[in-house]
C-alpha cells in the first residue's frame, strides 16, 4: 500500500506534535533553556490544536489500517492537544524551582500527547497498544519526575513504580484478551465479535465473553474503575500535580474513547453477561468512589476517588448505548468526557497554580478561607467542584443530564438509582471543600495567591471557567457538533 | 419579555451588589434594595396586563437546546403572578431585615439573596420542565451559601442537610421529567419538555405512579411534609434572618406551586389514587409537627415546625382537588408567606438583640419592648387562624374543600387549629408575659422595634388584614387558573369520593 502525501494531511496534528517534541529535544541538545523548551511545547500543541480544528469539518479517512481520522477522532484530538497545552502552561511555574534538570519534562508531556492522539484515532488493536504504551511510558516518567529533587515532599518514585507495575500487569491482561478476540475474529481491526465464523476450531461463545471481559478489565484498570481502582489515590497523591492532572484528564479521556469505539464496533453488549459485568463495574465504581472519597482529607485523593465515580457514571451511558435507538448515548459519553476534562483540569489547575514542586497544597485545610483571601481562585474552584457535583449553570449539569437522558431511554432504572445515590453522597465531599473555603481565615498565610507571578496559568483558569459556564448555560453549539460527530462511531 | 427582565434584573443586580462592596461596604444593601424595588414595580405592571386566550398575562418562548426539544419558555398566569408578587414583596422585606444584621461580606450576601430570588421567580414562571428544573436547582446554591456563611453555631450541618435533601430529591424529579419527555417522544415522535405538550402524554398504571412519585417527593421535600421535613428545622434555626424569611416565605411555596401546577395535572389518575396517602401525610404533618413545635425551646425551631404544620393544609387542599380546597391552598401559601416571614423576623430581631434563641431564658419582655410584643401577638394570632386575617381564609377554605373529599382526614386535621392556638399563645406567654428574666443574657441591647422595622411589619400586617377582610381580590386572580387546571380532572377525583 502506497502512502501519498495527501494521505498524510489528516495526520497533521500527530505530525506537528511529533515535530514539536523533536524540535524541543534539539533545542535542549544545543542549549538548556527552560523557558524556551516550555514555549516550544506550548506553541507546538497550540498549532496542533488549530490544525485539528481546521481539518475537522472536511476530514474523514482511514490512514493505513491502523488509524481512523474521522470527525470524532479530530474532535478528541482538539480536546487532547488543548488540554495538554493547558497542563504545559500549569507545569511551567510549577516546575520552575525544581533543583534538577527540568526541560525534559516537556518532552515527556509531548510524547504522552502523541500516544493520546494515536489512541483517540485508533480502531485497531495494534495502534491501541502503541498509543497506550507511548502514553503510559511517558506518564511513568512524568509521575516520577521530581525523584532526584531533594526538596520534593511527595513520593514520586513510589507512585511511579506502583503505576508501572500495575499498569504493566493490566496491559498483559489486555493483550491476552486481544489474543482471544483475534482467535475468534481473525482480525486485529475493531470488528463485530457476534456471529463470526470461528477462525479457530473449537472456540465457543464462552471464549468470546471471556475475551471481551479480559479486554474490558485491562481497560478498566487504566480508567481506574472499581474493583481495579486501588492504585489511583496513591498515584494521584504521589505524583506532581501537573502529572496528576494529565493522568486524570487526557489519560482517562483517551482510554474511554478507545473503549467506546471497541464496544460499539464489537457489539459486545449483545452478550447479556457482558452487560451484567459492565453494569456491576459501574455500580461498584460509583459506590466505592463516592463512599471512599468521604473518608479523605487530601484534595488529590478526594479527586482521585471522585474520578472513579465519574468513570462509573460514564459506563451507565455506555451500557445504555445498546438499548437505545440512535446516537444519544454516544453523545452522552462524548459530552460527559468533555465536561469531565474541563472540570478536572480546572480543579487540579487551581491546586497547581498555588503549588510548586517544593510544596504542594493538597490538604483541603490549606484552602480554608480562600473565599476571603482570593475570591477569584475560590470562585474558579467552587465552580469546578459544583460542576463535578452536577449543579446547574455548569457544564457538569448538562453532562449529567445527558447521562440521565440516556439512562431513562434505555430504562436502566437500577443504574439510575445508583447514580442518584452516588451523586447524593458526592455532594457531601464536594461541599466539604467548598465549606472550607467559606470559613473565616485564621490569619495563617498558607500560600501566595497573587495573580501577578503566573498570569498565563490564571488566564487558562479563566478560560476553563468561561467554558464551564457557557457550556452549562448555552450548550447548543457543542451539542450540535457532538450530535454530528457521534454518527461516526455507530 | 417582562418575565425575562424580572429575572435578569435580579441576576445582574446581584453581580453589581457584589462588586460594589469594593467601593463602599454600604453600597450592596442599597443596590439590593433598588433592585428588588425595581422588580416589584415591574411585577405590578403585570397586574394591568390583558390575559391572552390561555390566561397568560405574559409569556416568552425561544429555542434553547433544540437537540432535546428544550425551549426557554416562561409564562405567567394569575397564580404565577400572585406568587411572583409574594416573592417580590418578601424580597424587599428580606433586604430590610438584613439591613443592619449583615455587616460582614455584605456584597456576597446580597449577591446570594438576589440570585435565590431570581431562581424562585424562574420556578414560578417556567413552563418548560427542563427550565423549571434548572431554576429549581439554581436557587439552592445561593441559599446554601447564605446558611453556610452567615448562619449560626451549627451552620455547616444545617446547610449541608438542606442541600443534600433538596438536591437528591431534585434528581428524582429530573428522572421523572426525563421519563415523561421520553414518553412524549415515543407517543409523538418528538422530544419535548414543554408543559402543554407533556400534559397530553398518556401514561398509565404503576409506571405513572412511579413517575408521579418522583415529582411528589421533590415537592413535598421542599414544602415540606412529613416524612421529608427533617432538613427544615435545622436550616431555619441556623439561617440568618433574611435567609429564614426567604426560606419560609417563598422557597417552601415553590414546592406547593409544583404540586398544583405539575404533580397533579400531569398525572391526574396516579394522583387520584395517591390522594388518600398524600392527605394522610398532610394530616400527620399538621398534627405531629404542631405537637413537636410545642416541645421546642429554640424559638426558631418552633416556628419552623409550625411552618411544616401549616403547610400540611396546603397538601391537604391540593389533594382534595376541588375549587375551594385549591383556593384555600393558594391563600394559605400567601398568608403563611407573610406571617411566617414576620415571625422569623421577630425571632431574628430578638436573637440580634439578646444573642439567644432559647425561650426558657426569656420572659416578661412586654414592659421592655411593648411594640415588639404587640407585633408578635398580631402575627401569632394570624398564624393560629384568627378570623379576619389571611391565614383563616386559607385554612378554612382548605378544610371546607377537603371535607368534600375526605371527611375523616379533614376532621382529624381540623384539630391542628386547636394545637396552633396552644403553641402560638404559649410562645407569647413565655416570652412576653410573666416575670422579667435577664439572668442568662445581656439585655443592654434589648430595645424596641425601630421605625424602619415597624414599616416592614406594618406592610405585612396590612397584607394579612387585606387577605382576611377582602380575599376576593386574590381569589379572583387565581380562580380562572385553578378552574382551568381542574377542568377535566375534577370528575376523576369526584368519582373517587363517591366510591
Amino acid at each position: 500500500m502506497n502512502i501519498t502525501l495527501a494521505d498524510l494531511i489528516p495526520l497533521l496534528p500527530l505530525l506537528i506534535t511529533t515535530g514539536t517534541v523533536v524540535v524541543a529535544m534539539t533545542a535542549i541538545g544545543i542549549k538548556r533553556n527552560y523557558t524556551l523548551t516550555a514555549v516550544i511545547t506550548i506553541a507546538g500543541l497550540l498549532i496542533a490544536t488549530l490544525s485539528a480544528a481546521f481539518l475537522m469539518p472536511t476530514t474523514n479517512s482511514q490512514v493505513t489500517p491502523l488509524m481512523i481520522l474521522d470527525q470524532y477522532s479530530l474532535f478528541f484530538i482538539i480536546v487532547t492537544c488543548a488540554t495538554a497545552m493547558f497542563i504545559a502552561i500549569f507545569s511551567y511555574p510549577y516546575l520552575a524551582d525544581l533543583d534538577d534538570n527540568k526541560e525534559e519534562y516537556f518532552l515527556l508531556l509531548g510524547i504522552a500527547t502523541i500516544g493520546a492522539i494515536v489512541m483517540v484515532s485508533s480502531n485497531h488493536f495494534v495502534s491501541t497498544i502503541l498509543g497506550l504504551e507511548t502514553l503510559s511510558m511517558s506518564l511513568y516518567g512524568m509521575v516520577a519526575y521530581p525523584v532526584h529533587s531533594e526538596k520534593s515532599a511527595k513520593f514520586p518514585l513510589e507512585a511511579s513504580v506502583k503505576y508501572l507495575v500495575l499498569s504493566a500487569a493490566a496491559s498483559g491482561i489486555l493483550l491476552f484478551g486481544i489474543a482471544l478476540v483475534y482467535a475468534q475474529t481473525g482480525t486485529l481491526q475493531f470488528a463485530s465479535v457476534v456471529n463470526v465464523a470461528n477462525v479457530t476450531e473449537g472456540l465457543s461463545a464462552g471464549f468470546t465473553i471471556a475475551a471481551l471481559i479480559l479486554v474490558f478489565i485491562g481497560i478498566a484498570f487504566k480508567l481506574s474503575l472499581a474493583p481495579f481502582h486501588m492504585w489511583t489515590p496513591d498515584v494521584y497523591e504521589g505524583s506532581p500535580l501537573p502529572a496528576t492532572t494529565y493522568l486524570a484528564t487526557i489519560g482517562k479521556a483517551a482510554m474511554f474513547v478507545v473503549l467506546l469505539r471497541f464496544i460499539e464496533a464489537s457489539e459486545a453488549l449483545t452478550f447479556e453477561s457482558f452487560v451484567l459485568v459492565v453494569s456491576l463495574v459501574a455500580t461498584a465504581s460509583i459506590l466505592a468512589g463516592n463512599l471512599l472519597a468521604l473518608l479523605q482529607d487530601n484534595l488529590k485523593r478526594i479527586l482521585a476517588y471522585s474520578s472513579i465515580a465519574h468513570m462509573g457514571y460514564l459506563l451507565i451511558a455506555l451500557v445504555a448505548s445498546y438499548f437505545v435507538q440512535g446516537s444519544i448515548s454516544v453523545e452522552a459519553v462524548t459530552f460527559y468526557l468533555v465536561a469531565y476534562v474541563i472540570m478536572s483540569a480546572g480543579a487540579f489547575g487551581v491546586a497547581s497554580v498555588v503549588s510548586s514542586s517544593e510544596r504542594e497544597f493538597d490538604s483541603i485545610d490549606d484552602y480554608k478561607g480562600l473565599f476571603w483571601r482570593s475570591p477569584w481562585l475560590a470562585v474558579v474552584f467552587t465552580g469546578m467542584l459544583l460542576s463535578l457535583a452536577g449543579i446547574p449553570l455548569t457544564v457538569g449539569f448538562i453532562g449529567k443530564f445527558y447521562i440521565f437522558f440516556a439512562g431513562v431511554e434505555a430504562a436502566l432504572w437500577v443504574l439510575l438509582a445508583v447514580l442518584i445515590i452516588g451523586s447524593g453522597i458526592g455532594l457531601y465531599y464536594y461541599l466539604r471543600i467548598v465549606y472550607r473555603m467559606l470559613l473565616t481565615d485564621d490569619e495563617e498565610q498558607r500560600f501566595d495567591v497573587a495573580v501577578g507571578n503566573n498570569l498565563s496559568s490564571h488566564a487558562v483558569l479563566a478560560f476553563l471557567l468561561v467554558l464551564l459556564v457557557v457550556l452549562g448555560v448555552y450548550p447548543t453549539p457543542v451539542v450540535s457538533i457532538i450530535e454530528t460527530i457521534s454518527t461516526y462511531i455507530l | 419579555m417582562i418575565l425575562v427582565w424580572l429575572i435578569s434584573i435580579l441576576f445582574v443586580g446581584g453581580v453589581i451588589a457584589w462588586l460594589s462592596e469594593r467601593i463602599n461596604p454600604n453600597f450592596p444593601r442599597l443596590i439590593a434594595l433598588i433592585t428588588v424595588l425595581l422588580d416589584l414595580a415591574l411585577m405590578l405592571t403585570l397586574l394591568g396586563a390583558e390575559p391572552s386566550s390561555g390566561g397568560w398575562v405574559a409569556s416568552v418562548e425561544a429555542d434553547w437546546i433544540p437537540r432535546f426539544g428544550i425551549s426557554f419558555y416562561l409564562a405567567a398566569d394569575g397564580l404565577s403572578v400572585l406568587l411572583l408578587l409574594l416573592t417580590g414583596f418578601l424580597g424587599v422585606i428580606a433586604v430590610g431585615s438584613a439591613w443592619d444584621e449583615i455587616k460582614e461580606r455584605s456584597g456576597f450576601f446580597y449577591f446570594n439573596l438576589l440570585w435565590t430570588l431570581a431562581g424562585v421567580l424562574g420556578v414560578f414562571a417556567a413552563l418548560d420542565l427542563f427550565l423549571f428544573f434548572f431554576f429549581w436547582e439554581v436557587m439552592l446554591i445561593p441559599m446554601y451559601f447564605i446558611i453556610a456563611i452567615w448562619g449560626h453555631e451549627n451552620k455547616n450541618y444545617a446547610a449541608m442537610k438542606f442541600f443534600i435533601f433538596t438536591q437528591v430529591t431534585g434528581m428524582l424529579m429530573l428522572v421523572s421529567i426525563l421519563a415523561l419527555a421520553y414518553f412524549h417522544y415515543v407517543q409523538n415522535g418528538v422530544i419535548s419538555f414543554n408543559y402543554h405538550d407533556l400534559l397530553t402524554v398518556q401514561t398509565s398504571g404503576s409506571l405513572e405512579m412511579w413517575i408521579m412519585l418522583g415529582f411528589f417527593i421533590a415537592f413535598t421535600t421542599k414544602l415540606p411534609s412529613v416524612p421529608f421535613h427533617a432538613w427544615l428545622p435545622d436550616a431555619h434555626s441556623q439561617a440568618p434572618t433574611a435567609g429564614s424569611v426567604i426560606l419560609a416565605g417563598v422557597l417552601l411555596k415553590t414546592g406547593a406551586y409544583g404540586l398544583i401546577r405539575f404533580a397533579v395535572p400531569l398525572f391526574p389518575e396516579a394522583s387520584m389514587s395517591f390522594a388518600p396517602i398524600a392527605m394522610t401525610l398532610a394530616a400527620i404533618s399538621i398534627l405531629y409537627c404542631a405537637k413537636v413545635a410545642f416541645a421546642q425551646t429554640d424559638i426558631k425551631r418552633l416556628i419552623a415546625y409550625t411552618s411544616v404544620s401549616h403547610m400540611g393544609f396546603v397538601t391537604l387542599g391540593v389533594y382534595a382537588w376541588n375549587e375551594q380546597a385549591l383556593q384555600g391552598a393558594v391563600m394559605t401559601m400567601l398568608a403563611h408567606g407573610l406571617s411566617a416571614a414576620a415571625l422569623f423576623m421577630l425571632a431574628g430581631g430578638l436573637q440580634h438583640r439578646i444573642h439567644t434563641r432559647s425561650m426558657p431564658d426569656m420572659g416578661g419582655f412586654w414592659a421592655k419592648v411593648p411594640r415588639m410584643a404587640v407585633v408578635a401577638l398580631f402575627f401569632s394570632v394570624a398564624a393560629l387562624g384568627m378570623p379576619g386575617l389571611g391565614n383563616f381564609i386559607g385554612e378554612f377554605l382548605a378544610l371546607l374543600g377537603a371535607f368534600q373529599a375526605n371527611i375523616t382526614l379533614t376532621v382529624v386535621s381540623a384539630f391542628g387549629l386547636i394545637l396552633a392556638s396552644v403553641y402560638s399563645l404559649w410562645v407569647i406567654q413565655k416570652i412576653f408575659h410573666g416575670e422579667y428574666k435577664n439572668s442568662e443574657f445581656d439585655d443592654s441591647h434589648l430595645t424596641d422595634l425601630t421605625r424602619r422595622e415597624m414599616v416592614y411589619f406594618g406592610a405585612m400586617m396590612i397584607g394579612l388584614v387585606w387577605m382576611g377582610m377582602y380575599p376576593q381580590s386574590f381569589l379572583a386572580m387565581s380562580q380562572p387558573v385553578l378552574l382551568e387546571l381542574l377542568n377535566g380532572t375534577e370528575e376523576l377525583f369526584a368519582a373517587v369520593v363517591q366510591n
